[in-house]
């Protein structure tokens, strides 16, 4: 990469405290992040919560209300969209139908003043990391919906920019094609070593994709960290609830020190599990994940619930449980050789290590 | 169109299969009403004329003689060129281009202003664009010979300003046939322009600015080649008919503005017309036309490959 100032921070992108409003609309609500050089980061979460809206902040579509982006340290308000070195990869393509893949592909690097000759060897270049080589002299309009993705992808590859914003640019494809996308993106993430901001609504897409996720709802970031981190760790109920399947447990805290919990469960079993930070005594929720209930054969266990009904998954069967106390409950059992427990059973479940966290709020 | 949204170069098979049944209706109307009045004046051009209008079944060149050569005022001199038709030509085909280029210059900030509109306000604007068309065209001519001529609302309002001290002599110059031709015409370059912007994806402008391009760059690379068909569209709607306009060279022009559309409509008025000669400046002009729009294909199929 071309950086001829150095950069004072390792921070590809930060994102300090940005307030976006369209008239009475307040889409972002002080977002803060920072998105670290070469890494894959992902913001996930409902439709309109804001995603759009901040990479629209970022690229320079929009002017932000209150805050400030930096780009390697550069406060980059004052730069209209066409002088920040950040591409963007449109949900929609925006390719230029006019314009040959190869022309596509070169537009951006002969505005930045390229000679012909280079341009396109450069396009040429990125188009063959796409494996679109051989299509270099068709127009878009004569390319299949995954081949059209992958020009927007290799026209905003082509100038190197400091940033890759890329606006859920796997939604158009069928199933197939975006698996296979997806690894071809990551594996020119890592080839390239561009920071990649990675807008999508799929959480299994967040989760396989990213270094690490910020999940966000209604103009506000929920959560920033790893997968791992996010899936198992979830900091509050949105996250935990949003975020693959989970049980949500109104529960009676009595202790919380040092991240961990004692609490008493519907039903009366005492349980201490990891807790979120901000957790607090007395009334809160706790987060059980389906996959680490187990059944007990003896009937014992920490709660106690009644087999309501069962849904077949293929490699795993879903039980939907009642406790005692009322309350609905979900557990995921793997398939084997062992009987599916029967409508009607009275069943008694362990909390594995690792099922239980104490939310936040 | 061509040059269109992605996907848009091939049709599809099924409506290819259909089309020569479909279209059987379409073919007729076409030949009955359009071919056959072409045909028709193609052979009148090479008859011989009556002197009280009509023809007289006789076929000849003297009409297509009469455009091209001078043989002098008794017709027995070794023949030259004769300029004075070519010469109406020539002005005509000037001044329907700059009528063009005066209406695309006005047409495309207009058309652009309309379609970047909400849709409401969109539909608000076109019925304005179109109102004063629902006048006829005769009419406004006319209205706006008074509007210019030298005791009309113009020239009062400059002589008010203390701007000038005498009245501006408008009326029988190329600039009133000028603002005629314009203001005939302006619409039918505003309409095909607002069709192909309004189709247009701004996140394409978006893209460009993305890609370094600066606001010039992205109208010149993105924006002009992708409305293009809408701008070409225009810009035959406005000179093909300009090219033939009589009512604004009459009312608004005088001798020295002389264009085509008069000079075929006079061949064709009361006794002293000749029917040939204007049959003949009309295939010329048709012609003419033709080969405009021909090379304009042309350069088109070209561009799309
Ligand atoms: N131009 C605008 N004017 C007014 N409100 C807007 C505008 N653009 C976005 N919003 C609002 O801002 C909020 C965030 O929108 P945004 O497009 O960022 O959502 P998103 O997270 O990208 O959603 P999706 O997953 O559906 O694309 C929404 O409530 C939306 O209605
Ligand atoms: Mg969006």
């Amino acid at each position: 990469m071309a950086d001829n100032a150095a950069p004072l921070t390792a921070n590809a992108v930060e994102i300090d405290n940005v307030v976006k409003r369209y008239g009475f609309v307040t889409a972002l609500h002080g977002v803060s992040m920072q998105i670290g050089d070469g890494e894959f980061f992902t913001l996930l979460g409902p439709s309109g919560c804001g995603k759009t809206t901040l990479l629209r902040c970022i690229a320079g579509f929009e002017d932000v209300s209150e805050g400030a982006i930096r780009l390697h340290g550069q406060d980059i308000a004052p730069l209209p969209p066409h002088k920040r070195e950040v591409n963007t990869v449109f949900q929609q393509y925006a390719l230029f139908p006019h314009m040959t893949v190869s022309q596509n592909t070169s537009f951006g690097l002969l505005r930045l003043g390229w000679s012909a000759a280079d341009a396109e060897a450069r396009a040429k270049q990125v188009l063959d990391l796409v494996q679109l080589g051989q299509f270099a002299e068709r127009r878009p309009g004569q390319l299949s919906g995954g081949q059209q993705q992958r020009v927007a992808l290799a026209r905003a590859l082509a100038p190197r920019p400091k940033v890759l914003l890329l606006d859920e640019p796997l939604s158009a494809l069928d199933l197939k094609l975006r698996q296979a996308v997806r690894s071809e993106l990551k594996a020119i993430q890592r080839e390239t070593g561009i920071a990649f901001v990675f807008v999508t609504h799929d959480q299994e897409e967040a989760l396989t994709m990213s270094d690490r996720i910020a999940v966000m709802s209604a103009g506000h970031v929920q959560q920033i960290g790893t997968p791992r981190e996010i899936y198992e760790a979830p900091s509050n109920r949105f996250v935990a609830d949003f975020i693959g399947e989970t049980n949500l447990l109104d529960v009676t805290v009595s202790r919380v020190a040092d991240g961990a919990a004692e609490i008493l469960l519907p039903g009366g079993a005492r349980l201490s599990c990891p807790a979120a930070l901000g957790a607090r005594v007395g009334q809160g929720h706790l987060s059980l994940r389906p996959e680490r209930l187990g059944i007990t054969i003896s009937g014992q266990g920490q709660l106690q619930a009644t087999v309501e009904d069962h849904v077949y998954l293929g490699t795993d069967t879903q039980l939907h449980m009642r406790l005692g106390s009322g309350e609905a409950l979900v557990v995921r059992l793997q398939n084997g050789a062992g009987a599916i427990p029967e409508r009607g059973a009275r069943l008694g479940l362990e909390i594995e290590a690792g099922a239980a966290r104490l939310l936040s709020d | 169109m061509a040059g269109g949204a992605p996907g848009g170069a091939s049709k599809s098979e099924i409506y290819k299969g259909n089309g020569p049944k479909l279209l059987l209706p379409a073919w007729l109307f076409i030949g009955v009403f359009l071919v056959m009045p072409v045909a028709i004046m193609a052979i009148y051009s090479f008859l011989t004329k009556e002197f009280r209008g009509g023809v007289i079944w006789e076929f000849t060149l003297a009409a297509y003689d009469q455009f091209f050569l001078d043989r002098g005022l008794f017709g027995d001199e070794p023949p030259s060129i004769e300029w004075t038709y070519i010469g109406i030509f020539w002005r005509s085909i000037w001044q329907a281009g700059l009528a063009t280029v005066l209406c695309l210059l006005i047409g495309f900030p207009t058309a652009w202003f309309i379609a970047t509109r909400d849709v409401k306000a969109r539909s608000v604007w076109l019925f304005l664009i179109t109102v004063p068309y629902w006048v006829n065209l005769l009419i406004r001519t006319v209205s706006m010979k008074f509007l210019i001529r030298d005791t009309g609302p113009l020239n009062e309002f400059l002589l008010a300003l203390g701007v000038i001290d005498t009245p501006l002599a408008l009326v029988n110059t190329n600039f009133a046939v000028q603002l005629g031709l314009f203001y005939s015409y302006l619409p039918f370059m505003v309409l095909p322009i607002y069709a192909a912007v309004e189709r247009y994806d701004f996140s394409m402008s978006e893209a460009a600015a993305d890609l370094y391009a600066s606001s010039w760059a992205t109208l010149r690379l993105v924006i002009l080649p992708v409305v293009k068909p809408g701008i070409v569209a225009g810009c035959i709607l406005v000179f093909v008919p300009s090219l033939g306009a009589f009512l604004a060279p009459d009312l608004l022009g005088g001798a020295k503005t002389f264009m085509i559309g008069s000079l075929i409509e006079e061949q064709f008025k009361g006794a002293a017309g000749n029917w040939p000669f204007g049959a003949a400046a009309s295939m010329i002009l048709l012609t003419i036309v033709m080969g405009v729009l021909l090379v304009h294909a042309r350069a088109q199929t070209k561009g799309e490959r």
